[in-house]
């Protein structure tokens, strides 16, 4: 039984932090997020490193890599809040490549995989989304029903109406497109990989909500003392890391049962993104808390960890949807061994 | 990542698990009386020792199989699968034993080890005091050289097993005049003199799993003082990181039957289907697969890096808040079953408040996270 990365995994991560801390330096974040458009020059260069299709097979022009490898990225990318539209064009990729038909992969996952197509995906009803991450910037939408039914359309088959979400590092969009587009063979099959994506991008918001404010706990000092070390702070700190570390550990299983135990795959990403949904918005609210009234200001960057954590904890659905999605496998399960 | 066993892992597993479904240990006594329960757990150690399974994390030398600590977390996850007692020298397999391997003398390893693993003798562990708990280095019991023996009185509490017990490790004050952690000495006493009551403390489950220890003028030779005089701080510390390596996969283990319990239950009560029931046991479900992954990966950390770090402290922090939620959760699920004397899950949801406190209060693990994991600073307290 192995936790750790390999040495492959672990360049990997290490290049991208780097890369990030260099080319998403928060000034940086901040200026297009205030003009609320995507950073293409930073899109540019990831596109050309292979970003874009690290885990879209290499047949259809990607790197063929692995989950794992996958949700390294969107948890470096969630760390800086890099404003790309990585996760929704990932997901959208990897729910046509894994439900879509041979033509329709075919169609797309070549330039989504390049990044020449930017993708987006999200939850629909009767062919309407009231908000697609990503959407406005997006060339190639994909909608998921509740029935699990899911269709990719381009976006001029529908009709896309910007929206001013609070997180303006990404874009969003209404979408609708009630006749339009192209059914999946299987709407469900790559959605525990999109699930794992997102799980993973709000463990890194996490990470790096949690040491922004370990930074300033430590040195803001009030009655004389760094205020980290009044328990009223030091242990919410401690609930943060619990929160955290509970995402993480079931965001990395379900990226590992997404290649190696596949049958497990709907749990684990269920469990993954119910403790990821909480732990956003638990762990990126105790930021702003204990930042104080500085937490609460414009100039404080913590506010965009936390509005990212927003718009993220809803994505593909928030925590009670997934636990009630896994109340129905483990009622499943228990039919099942009942019956066996 | 690779999260599944080893071919010698998994036959590891098998051979044990096969060996427990051939071996069951003896049916609960029908009085339920501790003593009763006590000698079930001394015939079972002993089935389990003359099988080879008493202690397998333990070295080959000493009796052990050698086990790896991935195949010694597989041993107490089986042993909370098949719901057979904890052996009656638990505290000495995974405490005395460990501890004297590292801290003890050639003569004392040869002296005490095998009695551990055989359940000959019982050992007991006296560190806590009424006025000291989570500050246990304040600890005043006191030990004066007299001769070739130490000369002890003082009290201890929480003292699990003691009147089962042959030895207890006790830490004790030998020198007042320096820092407090300074002037402490570990010993092996003899539970076996007058000088020492033991008096059972009745728990809030009706029950009684430990007790308070009245010494006075107990005498110990100074062949019994472990890791030297004055050292006793880092033998303790040995003891206390032992503490919750081993047993947490078994505790863990036993949380997950019990929700897979609660969850047959709800399904028979047909709350499964009513939304408020299925989100609180889905969040319980979720809690539990969390719990496993954490304590797996504390555990191969330990395998590759060496020492457990303090992350141990999350695991066991989430494991007790997990179990007095489930429990909680029980009550409206089971309905009046659980409010009543005698009855598992009313025994379970009493029990369960005590798992916040014992082993490290959830308090003292918060400041554990906060120091040791993320740095913060500690808060210096005037006396």
């Amino acid at each position: 039984m192995d936790f750790g990365l390999t040495d492959d995994q672990r360049e990997i991560q290490r290049t991208a932090r780097e890369l990030l801390l260099e080319r998403a330096k928060p000034e940086r974040v901040r200026e297009h997020a205030e003009s609320a458009r995507m950073d293409s020059e930073l899109w540019r260069e990831l596109c050309e490193l292979g970003w874009p299709g690290i885990a879209v097979a290499e047949e259809h022009g990607g790197q063929g890599l692995g989950c794992i490898e996958l949700s390294i990225l969107c948890e470096e990318l969630g760390r800086s809040l890099a404003p790309v539209p990585f996760l929704p064009s990932a997901m959208a990729a990897a729910v046509i490549e894994h439900g879509g038909s041979p033509e329709q992969r075919e169609r797309w996952l070549p330039s989504l995989a390049s990044g020449e197509t930017i993708g987006a995906l999200g939850t629909a009803v009767d062919g309407i989304s009231e908000l697609v991450v990503g959407g406005a910037d997006a060339q190639v939408i994909v909608l998921v029903e509740d029935d699990g039914s899911a269709r990719v359309l381009s976006c001029d088959d529908a009709e896309v109406t910007p929206l001013a979400s609070i997180d303006p590092t990404r874009s969003a969009a209404r979408v609708s497109a009630q006749d339009s587009g192209e059914a999946l063979a299987d709407g469900c099959a790559g959605l525990g990989r999109a699930l794992v994506a997102v799980s993973s991008e709000l463990v890194g918001v996490c990470e790096r909500a949690l040491e922004m404010t370990v930074a300033y706990v430590k040195e803001r000092k009030q009655f004389g003392v760094p205020v980290g070390a009044y328990q009223a702070v030091s242990h919410r700190c401690a609930q943060m890391l619990l929160e955290t570390e509970k995402a993480r550990s079931t965001a990395a299983f379900a990226a590992w049962t997404a290649d190696a135990d596949p049958a497990r795959l709907a749990e684990a990403a269920a469990m993954a993104k119910a403790s990821a949904s909480e732990a956003g918005r638990e762990v990126t609210a105790g930021a702003i808390q204990a930042h104080g009234g500085i937490g609460f200001t414009w100039e404080a960057d913590v506010h965009w960890l936390y509005k990212r954590a927003q718009l993220d904890a809803v994505l593909l659905g928030g925590a009670k949807r997934h636990r009630a999605r896994l109340a129905a496998i483990l009622a499943e399960q228990l039919g099942a061994s009942a019956t066996a | 990542m690779d999260l599944t066993f080893s071919p010698q892992e998994t036959a590891f597993r098998d051979e044990l698990r096969g060996w427990l479904a051939a071996n069951p240990p003896e049916p609960e006594p029908a009085d339920g009386g501790e003593d009763a329960q006590f000698t079930r757990r001394r015939d079972w150690q002993r089935r389990l020792y003359d099988a080879g399974w008493a202690a397998p994390a333990w070295p080959t030398e000493y009796g052990g199989r050698g086990a790896t600590p991935t195949e010694s977390a597989i041993y107490f996850e089986e042993i909370g699968r098949a719901r057979v007692p904890f052996a009656a020298n638990t505290l000495g397999l995974l405490l005395g034993g460990p501890t004297l391997m590292v801290w003890g003398t050639p003569e004392q390893k040869e002296r005490y080890l095998p009695p551990i693993l055989s359940a000959e003798e019982i050992w007991c562990q006296g560190f806590s005091e009424p006025d000291a708990g989570s500050d246990l280095a304040a600890l005043k019991t006191r030990a004066v050289k007299d001769g070739e023996d130490w000369v002890v009185t003082g009290q201890k509490v929480w003292t699990s097993g003691a009147q089962y017990s042959k030895w207890c490790m006790l830490v004790a004050r030998t020198d007042s005049e320096v820092a407090k952690h300074k002037g402490l000495t570990y010993f092996l006493m003899d539970m076996e003199q007058d000088a020492v009551q033991v008096r059972p403390l009745r728990q809030i489950t009706g029950e009684a799993e430990f007790n308070e220890l009245f010494i006075e003028e107990a005498r110990i030779s100074d062949a019994n003082v472990v890791g030297g005089v004055g050292n006793g701080w880092k033998v303790a510390l040995t003891t206390l990181m032992n503490e919750r390596a081993g047993l947490g996969f078994a505790l863990q283990i036993r949380l997950r039957q019990l929700l897979d319990d609660l969850i047959a239950s709800a399904a028979e009560r047909g709350l499964l289907d009513d939304p408020l029931y299925a989100d609180a046991l889905a969040e319980l479900h979720v809690r539990c697969e969390s719990i496993r992954l954490l304590a797996w990966k504390g555990l191969t950390d330990t395998e590759r890096y060496g020492q457990p770090g303090p992350e141990g402290s999350l695991v066991k922090w989430l494991w007790s808040d997990t179990n007095q939620r489930l429990t909680q959760l029980a009550v409206d699920i089971v309905g009046p079953d659980a409010l009543t004397v005698g009855e598992s899950w009313s025994y379970e949801l009493l029990r369960a408040r005590g798992n916040t406190i014992e082993g490290g209060t959830t308090e003292v693990l918060k400041n554990i996270i906060a120091e040791r994991v993320l740095g913060l600073p500690r808060l210096k307290v005037s006396a």
